[in-house]
């Protein structure tokens, strides 16, 4: 497909740890989302109904302190749909959907909460 | 043993009421029979991130693999069932093979509605969104034949990828099955400041070899690639060979099941009793989908419960994000709440005094609270409705349970 760039083939090393204490460490491409990361790989506490449109607030995730301020800015729309998390927001939510990977967010830590839906 | 479960349908429905069964604690075994090869896959993307370069066709599968073998659900991708024995309680697949089921799940969604001659193109599959993006390389000038979600989504990508775009819509006003005249104004405009042309109240009545498409009005639209997006017909041929009742999807009780306690119908398919809809529905969504999956996986685990869940909807058409909650069809009273010219302002709609619907532009805050409000069945006046002074969410939370 030519009309749009293919995404680069860099990836990051993202670690997800469920509220059981599981932790899984995926490598996943540059470009994609970190919600895409957890669900291609079977992160079952990522739920993520609407595919990616911050719609539904079911890929929260509380990020790693240490690499909150690497992120991209929150949007209104995701800040407002954190508002309808099941699990309680934290200063650390997020919606994993909303967050694109790069490179320097490599070795990332983010944790699951215990239900999504 | 137990037969298990036999799903119809590999969608969003079926997908999640195999899931969903799991959840719940089902033990016994879970067929999910799809019409397409490959894993069960997002539609959603095919006409929001995938036409808009945000997210690529290989990248939509809803679970990898290894979660099917890891959950025990079998998949029978690419294969269709033909029939229902009742009395055996057993389906047929193309090949002959019967599969035996203590429940049957009836996921089979719709299929799209099409124009009375070939040349256009549609908009339902992985496969029909990779001929799409395929011709959209070598298009310019695109023709749109239905103003509604699909044809208005497909418009806007589009228009984005600077392709010269025209939207044949019959009716007069777009969307106008889901949404009052406010916001389809508001996205006729939004269109037309991008560069969307726009032909009302004139159908399409054939097309040209050279791609051309012909109105009702005698009008001819050169076009190098047409797409149409009007409407679906809800599968339920299966259901009608079987002997059950079918008026606009196949009926289903407040417990989604057929006539045949074994039998129960989801998703697209199904028309199902809604008091926000004042009677008989059938919704086209992820989440009227999702929802009604977990109230079968319910019934199934033992724990049946009537389906209550209140709709939502969104699409994503330019910079503007509109979600949908409840079914203002035949309301009397509509709100602006915010400013139009803002790109930001929900419509709250009202009937006898009761809120019915909220339709959001980039305002998610009043589409959450309104999911609230609307199952609760209202809870708030026209007059608060469009003062924005008057905190939405605060009025959701003071409702109870």
């Amino acid at each position: 497909m030519s009309l749009f760039s293919r995404k680069p083939k860099e990836t990051a090393s993202i670690t997800y740890v469920s509220h059981a204490g599981v932790s899984q460490t995926f490598e996943v491409p540059v470009g994609t989302s970190l919600m895409e990361g957890g669900v291609r790989n079977g992160v079952e506490e990522i739920v993520a109904e609407c595919g990616g449109a911050c719609i539904c607030a079911t890929c929260h995730v509380f990020v790693d302190e240490a690499y909150l301020p690497l992120l991209d800015k929150m949007e209104a729309g995701e800040n407002e749909m954190l508002g309808n998390t099941l699990v309680k927001r934290q200063p650390n939510s997020r919606l994993s959907c909303q967050i694109q990977v790069t490179k320097s967010l490599d070795g990332m830590v983010v944790h699951t909460p215990e239900a999504q839906v | 043993m137990a037969a298990g479960v036999v799903i119809a349908g590999a969608g969003q429905a079926g997908f999640q009421a195999a899931c969903s069964l799991r959840t719940e604690g089902y033990t016994g075994p879970i067929t999910l029979v799809g019409e397409e090869a490959g894993l069960p896959y997002q539609r959603p993307p095919l006409s929001k991130g995938c036409l808009r370069g945000k997210q690529e066709l290989d990248e939509i599968d809803l679970r990898p693999v290894a979660f099917y073998e890891k959950q025990d659900i079998t998949l029978r991708m690419g294969e269709r069932i033909l029939a229902i024995d009742r009395d055996a309680r057993r389906v047929y697949l193309a090949d002959g093979e019967g599969l035996e089921y203590d429940y049957l799940l009836l996921a089979t969604g719709a299929s799209n509605r099409r124009l009375a001659g070939p040349g256009a193109l549609y908009l339902r599959t992985r496969e029909e969104a990779a001929m799409l993006l395929t011709e959209l390389e070598a298009a310019e000038r695109l023709v749109v034949v239905g103003g509604g979600f699909i044809g208005l989504e497909v418009a806007a990508a589009a228009t984005a990828l600077e392709r010269k775009v025209t939207v044949v819509e019959p009716q007069e006003r777009l969307m106008q099955r889901a949404v009052g005249p406010i916001i389809s104004e508001y996205f006729r405009a939004m269109h037309v400041g991008h560069g969307v042309e726009f032909v009302f109240g004139e159908g399409c009545t054939g097309i040209d070899d050279d791609g051309a498409v012909r109105l009702t009005n005698g009008a001819v639209l050169p076009a190098d690639m047409v797409v149409a997006g009007i409407g679906v017909t809800p599968r339920a041929e299966l259901a009608v060979a079987a002997g059950l009742s079918v008026a606009n999807g196949i009926v289903v009780d407040d417990y989604l099941r057929t006539a045949d306690e074994r039998i129960y119908a989801i998703g697209d398919c199904a028309s199902f009793p809604s008091r926000f809809a004042g009677g008989m529905a059938r919704l086209e969504s992820v989440q009227n989908a999702v929802d009604q999956a977990r109230c079968f996986a319910e019934a199934v685990c033992g724990r049946p419960r009537p389906y209550d869940a209140v709709p939502w909807f969104w699409t994503d058409q330019f910079e503007a994000k509109l979600q949908m909650v409840g079914i203002s069809q035949g309301f009397d009273c509509e709100v602006t709440r915010g400013d139009l010219a803002s790109g930001k302002f929900s419509v709250c709609y009202f009937r006898d005094g009761r809120l019915i619907a909220i339709d959001s532009v980039n305002r998610p805050a009043d589409h959450l609270a309104g999911r609230k409000l609307i199952a609760y069945g209202g809870g708030i006046t026209p007059e608060q409705a469009g003062d924005t002074e008057f905190d939405l969410k605060v009025a959701a939370q003071t409702i109870p349970g």
